[in-house]
């Protein structure tokens, strides 16, 4: 536990020195969720009705412009290879690795959201419902993007590559995390949506570090 | 070694997987073609015109084979690559090179034939309906599978990250697909169901089990002829690969 907690430190303590990878994935986000007003039109009722899927999809993308960061670099300077010849679990340390990117990478993203949200006229409460799916989304988009990102550790164009391999799998978050806020702004329940999307993150949580644990160990051979 | 099981892990070795593949493609080369002929004559001239949707529904004898090919192989594929991953054998990771391409190529034709088929049935090329949706993420899949096995230049290392990317595949694709179902049935917006259809006649469900037959065999033949090549391609610094007449030649 304590290796991990040093892990989330370390990872959050480089991310502080270099503020401006963080902050860029931020701003794309915010980028990309102005642009469709502007590409759609400013008619606030269609804003409304496609405000969830929006900033869904926004915040699909800028986790996935921020995976890179997650290994490349302790991968460029050996500080990987360490982490496997550690005597702690390469597993724990991974799931340090992906909770520091979640604290960096998405919870700006939830505090975020809602402040983009008022931009598309959705009242208090779906504000809410909005950030609480991205609360239990932006966990599973690390999990799941930290396969991806060890899948395509030192390969060519690997950039790219990892958007072709994850996006795919997004899909379900995708679906529940946007189904919930649309569900809460046309008067249904949001419930089942943010269980399923609970229930998604409870899987990944467990899967995912295992996953990304051999996707590492096949990388760094 | 006791004679009398066969020894099935002999076929584990490229060496001696190669000359076997050689003896069965054109087994089942002749089966696609006998079950490609059979299924097509039940379709064209067997199965009767439908009520309903007319000549047009016999699209369906390609459409859902392949439909039904493209979820077949990927499910095939990731059993490979876990054998692969967890037995280490080399010909599992090729088995599952192999098999890629053929499955995109499946999924593919659902795709392109399902778009064909809708346009003359409910007037549109494409509805977002939670089988379409989740045939196209599967190509997606493939692709990605495609792709990173391409993109990764040592070819062990390129079985092994494409064997689990196959596996967490695997795992995603029911989710996939019941998460786009809900999504579909909650959205309610394509009005069209492909659940709808009619009882299907005794002659076309023939048609369409007989060119599933003459589609899997397609697909082994291609996949053990591809598989030959990647044997080819890899081992080509062995001994056994030089002293082969195809090779010397």
């Amino acid at each position: 536990m304590n290796a991990l907690l040093a892990i989330v430190r370390r990872d959050l303590l480089i991310a502080l020195r270099r503020k401006s990878e963080v902050l860029t994935a931020l701003f794309f986000f915010i980028i990309v969720v102005s642009l469709f007003p502007l590409g759609i039109g400013p008619d606030a009722k269609l804003l409304k009705k496609i405000a969830p899927g929006v900033i869904w999809v926004a915040a699909l993308l800028s986790t996935m412009l921020s995976l890179n960061r997650l290994f490349a670099t302790d991968h460029a300077d050996g500080t990987l290879e360490q982490m496997t010849l550690s005597p702690t679990p390469l597993g724990l340390l991974v799931t340090g690795k992906i909770v520091a990117h979640w604290l960096t990478s998405g919870l700006p993203l939830v505090l975020l959201a809602p402040v983009l949200g008022i931009q598309f006229d959705l009242d208090l409460s779906a504000l809410g419902v909005l950030a609480g799916a991205l609360l239990l989304g932006t966990p599973l988009l690390s999990l799941i993007g930290a396969i991806g990102a060890a899948l395509t550790l030192g390969v060519r164009g690997g950039g790219v590559l990892v958007s072709l391999l994850v996006l795919p799998l997004y899909v379900p978050a995708l679906i529940f995390g946007a189904g919930a806020v649309e569900a809460h702004v046309s008067g249904l329940d949001p419930q089942g949506h943010l269980s399923l999307l609970a229930a998604l993150l409870a899987l990944a949580a467990f899967f995912a570090p295992w996953a990304t644990t051999a996707a590492l160990r096949v990388a760094l051979e | 070694m006791n004679n009398r099981i066969i020894n099935w892990f002999k076929f584990a070795s490229p060496q001696s997987f190669y000359p076997l593949t050689g003896r069965m493609i054109p087994w089942f080369w002749a089966l696609a073609a006998a079950f490609g002929a059979a299924g097509l004559w039940i379709s064209f001239f067997v199965a009767p015109t439908d009520a309903v949707q007319g000549e047009g529904y016999r699209i369906i004898f390609i459409h859902v084979p392949a439909s039904w090919m493209s979820m077949f192989i990927y499910v095939v594929m990731a059993g490979w690559a876990g054998l692969g991953l967890a037995l280490n054998t080399r010909l599992s990771g090729m088995m599952a090179q192999a098999l890629a391409p053929t499955g995109a190529l499946m999924a593919f034709i659902s795709l392109w034939t399902g778009a064909f088929w809708g346009k003359p049935m409910w007037g549109t090329w494409w509805v977002w309906d939670a089988r379409l949706t989740s045939e196209l993420i599967l190509f997606f899949l493939y692709i990605g599978f495609i792709a990173l096995q391409a993109a990764i230049d040592d070819p062990r290392r390129a079985d092994k990250a494409g064997a689990i990317l196959a596996l967490v595949g695997v795992v995603n694709v029911p989710i996939i697909y019941f998460s786009v179902k809900w999504w579909n049935t909650l959205h309610q917006g394509a009005s069209v169901s492909l659940m709808k259809s009619p009882s299907m006649a005794q002659t076309m469900l023939w048609g369409m089990l007989v060119m599933a037959l003459a589609f899997w065999m397609y697909s082994i033949a291609v996949a053990l002829m591809r598989v030959r090549a990647i044997i080819l391609e890899r081992e080509a610094y062995t001994e056994w690969v030089r002293d082969l007449p195809e090779v010397k030649e």
